[in-house]
């Protein structure tokens, strides 16, 4: 869906956005609640001056707006590819970047995150997944990698990946896996704002995402638990 | 190299003698260790080997008589990677810290970054891994990164290290995003030559972290001194609220701007004012950190 499109759907004209490069920021009011909006379009790809910019604006909305919400528009095909982002520590860039966004949340700025396009690997572990509430619509694509780059790097053949992806929800891509692992809380077919208000009164009300979607793993579940819990 | 001189190597170590060695001797007790046989079920689908501790070691031990919680990976299975049950047992043990309150986590991290043979679940266990050390940040439990092993740090666990109080390196240590591998697969060569072992290790080597303020401390290749630095490390509990972030991102602001258009390590070192900056890769540990330390007085950090 595009940008415009999925705003409309969820404010009607009631939004203000700017755009700089691949990154968006603004602000939509629902129900007479202003939200901060903060994310990214065109697939964008996380380079350092990326997650620096989206980092400002949540700094921004923390300093400026104590307890407005934000909303995290997610479309990135994944951190850049780049030497020269290596060279300057783009690991500590998306850190900085996680780290803005776990002190929005504890004081008191829920996250809510919408995957509207593409969630991809550091791109969208440093960014949307690290949200109170994560949610995609249907037709946004989320993965670690392509099954054809997959393929490659675990010289397994592509014929072999697709047949097991077709019973096994850990490796292919795809919302409805993610949706089965908990990494995604649900997806919005339809009526968006209807959505969006539910997640943010759930974000509001629990604020505690990090026991959110147990239960959805119960392999990971059960180990964390037993490690928790067991007496040395 | 002698056997007695591999056992001190953090580098030649496997994840089993580093944190025997790291610890004080005899106080490491393992959680759910390999007689427990928890292993990867997605590996066994694929008719690919498992690890009976899935790749990663955890427990509780000393340090200098401080009740510590550890995890170590193991360079030695599928490249340290975080699958289900690896990453699993790292969310647990960083549950259990905030529970237990110890005097520190310490994390020797040696990961090529999520599995892919079960990627999602991967991504989804280090997205718990990083909230796990940002919960311990905020309840001011010090998390120390130590990172100098086979695979270096990449992938989700680079951005997990980061988030840590404290990153320890040796100069063969490697931290980064992208690991040059994967760069050069997918990119192509003529954007980073993954077989250049000096251009890789001038990239995202321990020397050039530390001197970007990567890594707080650089260690020569000696678990003693990894040792020695971790226990330093448990009293340095550092700042995680809005205004320390502001900070960090005026840090990060200006390394942008002062070396945005470097393309190269020996740049960045020659526009800091290093002396010879092109023999600094050939200095040993000390020498390297005296002539590090001019440029630090200098710049009054």
């Amino acid at each position: 869906m595009q940008l415009n499109e999925l705003l409309r759907e969820l404010f009607s004209d009631d939004y203000e956005i700017n755009y700089q490069g691949d990154v968006v920021a603004g602000t939509g009011t629902i129900d007479e609640q202003q939200l901060a909006i903060i994310g990214t379009t065109a697939h964008a790809t996380i380079g350092i001056e990326t997650a620096l910019l989206l980092a400002q604006h949540v700094l921004t909305v923390v300093r400026s707006h104590p307890g407005r919400p934000i909303l995290l528009l997610v479309d990135t095909q994944g951190q850049r590819l780049s030497r020269r982002d290596e060279l300057l520590g783009a690991h500590g860039y998306l850190a900085h970047l996680s780290k803005c966004l776990e002190v929005a949340r504890k004081q008191g700025n829920y996250l809510v995150s919408l995957v509207y396009g593409e969630g991809v690997s550091g791109g969208f572990l440093s960014f949307g997944m690290m949200a109170d509430e994560i949610h995609a619509l249907p037709d946004a694509q989320i993965r670690v990698m392509g099954l054809p780059a997959m393929a490659r790097v675990m010289k397994i053949p592509l014929e072999r990946l697709q047949a097991l992806s077709a019973s096994s929800p850990v490796f292919a891509p795809g919302i409805e896996n993610f949706l089965r692992l908990g990494g995604v809380d649900s997806i919005w077919p339809h009526r968006l704002s209807n959505h969006l208000r539910t997640a943010l009164k759930r974000a509001q009300e629990h604020g505690k995402y990090e026991q959110a979607r147990t239960g959805r793993r119960q392999l990971a579940d059960n180990v964390i638990k037993r490690v928790r819990e067991d007496s040395a | 190299m002698s056997p007695s001189l591999a056992a001190h190597s953090f580098y030649e170590a496997n994840a089993r003698q580093r944190v025997a060695a790291l610890l004080d001797t005899g106080s490491f007790q393992e959680l759910l260790g390999p007689q427990e046989r928890v292993t990867s079920p997605h590996l066994r689908k694929l008719e690919l080997p498992v690890a009976f501790d899935d790749g990663v070691i955890i427990g509780t031990g000393l340090l200098g008589g401080n009740k510590v919680l550890i995890a170590a990976q193991e360079d030695g299975f599928m490249g340290g990677s975080v699958g289900e049950v690896h990453g699993a047992k790292i969310t647990g043990l960083l549950q259990r810290a905030l529970a237990s309150r110890p005097q520190g986590v310490l994390l020797l991290l040696d990961s090529g970054g999520v599995r892919l043979h079960e990627a999602n679940a991967g991504l989804i266990a280090v997205a718990h891994i990083l909230r796990g050390i940002l919960q311990l940040r905020h309840a001011g439990i010090p998390c120390i990164a130590l990172i100098g092993g086979t695979n270096g740090c990449f992938g989700g666990m680079g951005i997990v290290a980061r988030c840590c109080d404290t990153v320890i390196m040796s100069e063969e240590g490697r931290l980064g995003l992208s690991g040059p591998e994967v760069i050069e697969t997918v990119a192509g060569v003529e954007e980073f030559d993954a077989r250049d072992r000096a251009l890789v290790w001038r990239t995202v080597g321990g020397k050039q972290r530390y001197l970007l303020g990567e890594a707080q401390r650089l260690v020569p290749d000696d678990i003693a001194a990894f040792r020695a630095a971790a226990l330093a490390a448990l009293t340095l509990s550092s700042s995680f609220d809005l205004s320390a972030l502001e900070a960090e991102h005026v840090v990060l602001e200006n390394r942008l701007a002062r070396f945005g258009d470097c393309s190269d390590t020996l740049e960045i070192w020659n526009r800091m004012g290093l002396p010879d900056a092109e023999q600094l890769p050939l200095l040993d540990n000390e020498a390297f950190l005296a002539v590090a330390t001019t440029i630090q007085s200098r710049r009054g950090a």
